[in-house]
């Protein structure tokens, strides 16, 4: 792993170790050394380097909120918004614990969009009334209801397919 | 007497005024900060709006929690009854809020 002003050239081994962590995180050094027939210390050194620097920013369980009998509804909100005030407004919805993940967009407009949940549809319209339509420079908010989700994945970074891995190695 | 209708009469901060929305979380971009503004969007704002709010209880419930009018708001009430929709509950909605922000004035006026 080379080391450049905090960017990395990740070489095919790191791709390796990351694709076998991002199946299952709970894989131990040993087994991961096994499967790619290397020293499970190997492996222990490139994850903890990939950590520190940040190409590992954490780990975490994927919930099953129906199987854990938590009721909530999840939407995509559309938030247009002045653009001198757009990164205040990223960063206040970044704050609130009812979104998820924000992310902005700029096609005609200067769009922040945001997964939010909430625990039925009636606290997701007070949420979006009382704390995101007031924030100084939000023009206008579409919101979109979650009815169904055919597919949550990670996109793999060792896939084969992939533009960042062909490019890597 | 004269405190409570200026209180009424009062410019709000935007984390209190009023935001229309035509649906659950769709926001239109209009809102009011006011009694006074809040009359004229009753005439500018799209109808699938007030028709939304209207029937939600919105409108009365802003005005009597936040604005404090419990008159104005029990106006509006009244108006859940009848089965009105579309432009006549536009011109019903300006109508009722209208006449009482008139009423208000005047007291404005007549306590001076």
């Amino acid at each position: 792993m080379k080391v450049k002003n905090n960017a990395f050239d990740l070489d095919a081994l790191d791709f390796e170790i990351l694709e076998a962590l991002q199946e299952d995180a709970r894989r131990t050094y040993t087994a991961i050394g096994k499967r790619l027939g290397i020293a499970h210390s190997t492996v222990y050194d490139r994850v903890k380097r990939m950590e520190k620097y940040g190409v590992i920013k954490r780990y975490m369980a994927i919930v099953d909120y129906g199987k854990a009998g938590t009721k909530s509804i999840t939407a995509i909100m559309t938030v247009f918004t002045d653009p001198k005030e757009s990164e205040r407004v990223a960063e206040k919805l970044c704050g609130s614990p009812e979104v998820l993940e924000v992310y902005t967009s700029l096609s005609e407009e200067l769009l922040i969009i945001a997964k939010v949940v909430a625990e039925n549809q009636e606290s997701l319209h007070a949420f979006i009334a009382n704390s995101v339509a007031p924030l100084p420079g939000v023009l206008r908010i579409r919101t979109s209801t979650i009815t169904r989700k055919f597919k949550e994945a990670q996109f793999s970074v060792a896939n084969p397919e992939s533009y960042i891995y062909k490019k890597k190695i | 007497m004269g405190e409570r209708v200026s209180r009424i009469l009062r410019n709000l901060s935007r984390e209190k005024a009023f935001y229309f929305f035509t649906s659950i979380g769709n926001y239109t971009g209009e809102s009011a900060a006011s009694l006074k503004e809040f009359m004229y969007k009753i005439n500018e704002v799209n109808e699938k709006s007030l028709v939304f709010h209207f029937h939600r209880g919105d409108f009365e419930k802003w005005i009597a929690e936040v604005l404090e009018d419990k008159e104005l708001a029990e106006g509006i009430r009244k108006m859940q009854k009848t089965d009105v929709t579309g432009d006549l509950l536009r011109s019903r909605l300006f109508e009722v809020i209208s006449k009482r922000y008139k009423q208000l004035i005047s007291q404005l006026r007549f306590v001076k």
